[in-house]
């Protein structure tokens, strides 16, 4: 099996930026002075920061030595279960980079930005297409302040029809943000539990929807990459009782071109543009969270939003109804631009292939990996398959042990204990972008580091070894920070 | 499609495997009144080089390109970009990454990361820096929003009205939302913020923008003494904080916690975003703090190391109960920024200010000589405001034609401000631009 160990080779040292250096370096040109120095009052000036002074070749080698230290999806198959990491398109960095847009200044007067706007405007109505949701505002930042954005939403709604609701309905497999965004807008979550077979009943929900409570806040598929299928019935229930729908858009990857929001019954709905279309993630961002509404709705959503105007564009901020804004100018719109070549690329077609592919992809590793792990839920998966930790506690091993090891062997770890409501979960998203080859070398290896947990369960416990440090000690960490050098 | 890698037979094979006929069948858990009936309406795939030529066209169709001069600042700054930095920051192993959960094999965003809280806290004076959060307008709200956390008892925040009106406006729709009260503290006779009567004592926390929206460098020790006499959090928000490069930064000013845009600091202008929400606090309130945080400890052997830590604090953890429902945080952004201020250095960064502050001096001398007016006289960094002998419109309308987009009309922000003129002059605008505005006036 050592044969498929793609982890090998020289790791390079590289100190901390002001662990080198030396006083009068200088990494950049500086223009020379063309115009004479100005007085500045001495209780305003101030000392400038203590940085180190470094040459380009210092910085050019310091990030170099730092990146070769990481893992991306270029590295190889990246299988994070939730976080959709699909190959980043080159083309699309090279399209962010256009000169005349990432020049662009956003107070520009419309007739001075068209360019800009007609994309924006392109990628409102291809997101409004993929969604049934006719209302966009690619304001959001990242999917959590989408969510936020979106309950910001719901709040108006209720309030213009004058009822004073403050609960919301979350189901258990939610992920961490959804309560968080809803209480920022002081609702407080009610959590409804997932059925035995790991979907929402349409009676957990009925017992709770209440005229107190807002709405549902639902993501479909779930996060056990399940399909909710009563998700039109829940929607109904809701409705009837007066609440919304909020579609947590997180998994969108799944269904794109087979499953029609807008008819599941969802009102609001955010996509995350930095999973489902394919813009990079960046070691963290940045994102892009789009907020998708019925045309109910889009009244409230975020100002300014881009309108047709004859025969162009214009930024529409007259919006008396609107949430307000949500960023200081047009959300992170370099994401937009890597999103709009990407739709571009794909068309209906092949955005619908995607999303097959990647249900293939998991559908495959699920069947190849069930007799060696414990599967949580044997359904049908949609885009990410969960297996639970079962029959490692037998050997003294952990999820966490046999995430490290896959480290040894070269390959990024899968989610790992979450969702919460699988014991020790291990949650594997394979996307549409991993071909079988791949893949079957990848459960090749998974099964046989499942051999190793029952041979030679050292080997899983002490991993990794192979990655430039061993695991570290994060309890340290967290008891006596060491945020700033 | 280039991107999807199966071919038929493999497609083929690997039904076979999980016992389906067809790849619709895939989805047969899905009910049919979910589906859409029929393809969804999008324009037509383009291949690579289709797709290059319809931006080719998108470019074209820009009036302002990067090859006008634009003297607008107001949140958004024009400053040269070491292609270093965009080689860098494009690399794939920084680019592809994911959020950092597996530290071992993360190194290289942690300690990036590390670094980038490191200088972004030294550059504002402050204890510890967060990761980034979105932006400067967002992080003005979580800092108010974190000080109405910290005072516990007070619903009431007050903000200067010299702050940027698109932050307030962020602030407000946050604030509200929450069920609390934003207070404006008015623009005094020098274009500083004014204190005055305001009912500080009931504010949880006040905040104050420097240099503000008009480019005035705010007397920060002295608001913040004031501030925190009457028991309220001194939060200070920066739309270009290149200006600590020259000037007293927050800390040595009193602020609690600093926080506001870092686009300034090596990111494009790009419409407005990606940006890169700065936010830093004093140690004791850490615990309180928003959004990520990289700490240094060491692994199995002792040696030194990074994690995301203090996750206690965080969403995915606390859900509901929480710090911020914030996630991600802008982190190629925070990269930029971190390789700006590297490759500036701290000799670079005071040079590049000073350059930033002169060239504004410049600008407000011959403005003046040319017939202008300085709405005020006080110290201002990179901007100033202008008022115009008589109507400016047309003699920016020749400019524009000529490549330079002159300065930004105040109108729409402060009615009182209306024909009154916002000029921003960076490193990149030459002496002689600004000698060929004060000739188009004077014409």
């Amino acid at each position: 099996m050592s044969g498929t160990v793609e982890a090998n080779g020289m790791i390079q040292e590289e100190p901390l930026l002001w662990e080198k250096g030396s006083r009068g370096r200088q990494g950049m040109s500086i223009p020379a002075a063309d115009v004479p120095p100005v007085e500045l009052p001495a209780e305003l000036c101030g000392a400038g920061p203590d940085f180190p002074d470094l040459s380009e070749v210092d910085v050019v080698r310091h990030y170099t030595r730092l990146s070769a230290w990481n893992y991306g999806v270029d590295s190889g198959l990246y299988p994070l279960g939730s976080c959709t990491m699909k190959y980043n398109p080159k083309i699309n960095e090279r399209l962010a980079a256009t000169p005349e847009l990432a020049a662009a200044h956003p107070l520009l007067a419309d007739s001075e930005v068209q360019g800009c706007l007609e994309l924006m405007y392109g990628l409102q109505e291809g997101l409004a297409a993929i969604t049934g949701l006719p209302g966009v505002s690619l304001q959001p930042a990242a999917g959590a302040q989408g969510e936020l954005t979106g309950m910001l939403i719901f709040a108006a709604w209720h309030r213009s029809r004058g009822s004073r609701r403050n609960k919301i309905l979350i189901p258990d497999t939610a992920h961490g943000t959804n309560p968080a965004s809803a209480a920022l807008c002081g609702f407080r979550p009610v959590p409804i539990a997932s059925g035995p077979d790991g979907i929402l009943t349409t009676e957990a929900v009925a017992a709770v929807m209440d005229d107190e409570t807002v709405g549902i806040m639902i993501t479909n598929p779930n996060t056990l990459g399940l399909f909710e299928t009563n998700i039109r019935e829940i929607a109904e229930v809701v409705h009837a009782r007066g609440g919304l729908v909020y579609g947590d858009g997180a998994n969108m990857n799944a269904v794109m071109g087979v499953v029609n929001p807008a008819l599941c019954g969802v009102d609001v709905m955010h996509l995350n543009l930095h999973k489902t279309f394919s813009t990079p993630h960046g070691g963290g961002g940045p994102g892009a969270g789009p907020v998708c509404v019925t045309a109910e709705l889009s009244r409230f959503l975020p100002v300014p939003r881009v309108v047709r105007a004859g025969n162009g564009y214009r930024l529409d901020e007259d919006c008396p109804d609107s949430v307000g804004r949500v960023h200081a100018f047009h959300g992170n719109f370099s994401v937009l631009v890597r999103a709009y070549g990407y739709v571009l690329s794909m068309g209906a077609a092949f955005l619908k292939r995607a999303s097959q592919l990647a249900v293939l992809n998991a559908a495959y590793l699920k069947e190849s990996l069930k007799e060696s792990l414990p599967l949580a839920y044997p359904r049908p998966c949609m885009h990410e398959c969960v297996f639970s930790d079962g029959w490692l506690h037998e050997h003294n091993i952990t999820t966490l042990d046999l995430a490290k090891r896959l480290i040894d062997y070269g390959y990024h770890p899968p989610t790992i204990y979450f969702p919460l409501v699988v014991p020790g979960a291990i949650m594997i998203e394979p996307t549409e972008t991993e071909s079988q080859q791949d893949l079957d070398r990848f459960i090749a290896v998974l099964k046989q580091i499942v051999a190793e947990a029952r041979n030679n369960p050292e080997l899983l416990r002490q991993a990794p070894t192979r990655a430039k440090l061993g695991r570290l000690d994060e309890t340290r960490a967290a008891r006596q920070p060491c945020l700033c050098g | 499609m280039r991107y999807l890698p199966h071919t038929e037979e493999e497609i083929a094979a690997m039904l076979a495997v999980v016992g389906r006929n067809s790849l619709d069948e895939l989805f047969c858990s899905i009910p049919d009144a979910c589906r859409f009936a029929e393809e969804m309406v999008l324009p037509e795939a383009l291949d690579e080089w289709q797709l290059t030529r319809h931006f080719d066209r998108l470019a074209g169709s820009m009036v302002v390109s990067h090859r006008h001069q634009v003297l607008i600042g107001a949140g958004r700054y024009h400053h040269h970009i070491p292609e270093s930095i965009r080689a860098l920051a494009g690399r794939s192993e920084f680019l592809t990454a994911y959020t950092p959960y597996q530290p071992e094999i993360s190194q290289g965003t942690l300690q990036a990361m590390y670094e980038y809280q490191t200088l972004t806290a030294r550059l504002l004076g402050m204890d510890v820096a967060n990761a980034s959060v979105y932006d400067g307008a967002s992080a003005l709200a979580e800092a108010l929003l974190m000080g109405l956390r910290i005072s516990r008892k007070k619903s009431k925040v007050a903000i200067s009205a010299a702050t940027h009106p698109h932050y307030r406006q962020v602030v407000r729709t946050y604030l509200n939302a929450a069920g609390y009260e934003v207070v404006e503290l008015p623009v005094g006779a020098d274009g500083r913020c004014d204190l005055g009567e305001a009912a500080l004592d009931e504010m949880a926390a006040v905040a104050i923008q420097s240099p503000n929206f008009f480019g005035v460098i705010e007397e920060l020790t002295t608001l913040g003494e004031t501030i925190h006499a009457a028991g309220a959090l001194f939060v200070v928000s920066f739309t270009e904080p290149l200006a600590y490069g020259l000037l007293k930064n927050p800390g040595e000013c009193g602020a609690d916690i600093a926080c506001g845009e870092g686009q300034s600091l090596g990111l494009p202008r790009s419409f407005g975003g990606a940006a890169l929400g700065m936010f830093a606090c004093r140690d004791k309130f850490v615990r309180n703090m928003p959004g990520r945080l990289v700490g240094e400890t060491v692994d199995n052997q002792g040696r030194r190391g990074f994690v995301l830590t203090l996750a206690t604090r965080e969403q995915h953890i606390r859900r509901e109960k929480a710090t911020s429902n914030i996630c991600t945080n802008q982190g190629v952004c925070a990269l930029m920024a971190a390789m700006f201020m590297a490759s500036l250095g701290g000799t670079g960064l005071r040079r590049l200010a000073r350059l930033n502050y002169d060239k504004a001096g410049y600008g407000r001398a011959v403005l003046r000589r040319a017939g202008a007016r300085m709405v005020w006289e006080t110290p201002t960094f990179n901007e100033f405001l202008v008022e115009f002998p008589s109507d400016f419109a047309p003699v920016r309308e020749r400019l524009r034609a000529e490549g330079i987009v002159a300065g930004l009309e105040l109108g729409r922000f402060y009615p009182e401000h209306a024909g009154r003129y916002l000029f921003c002059l960076t490193e990149t605008v030459e002496r002689a631009t600004v000698d060929k505005i004060a000739e188009e006036v004077q014409r």
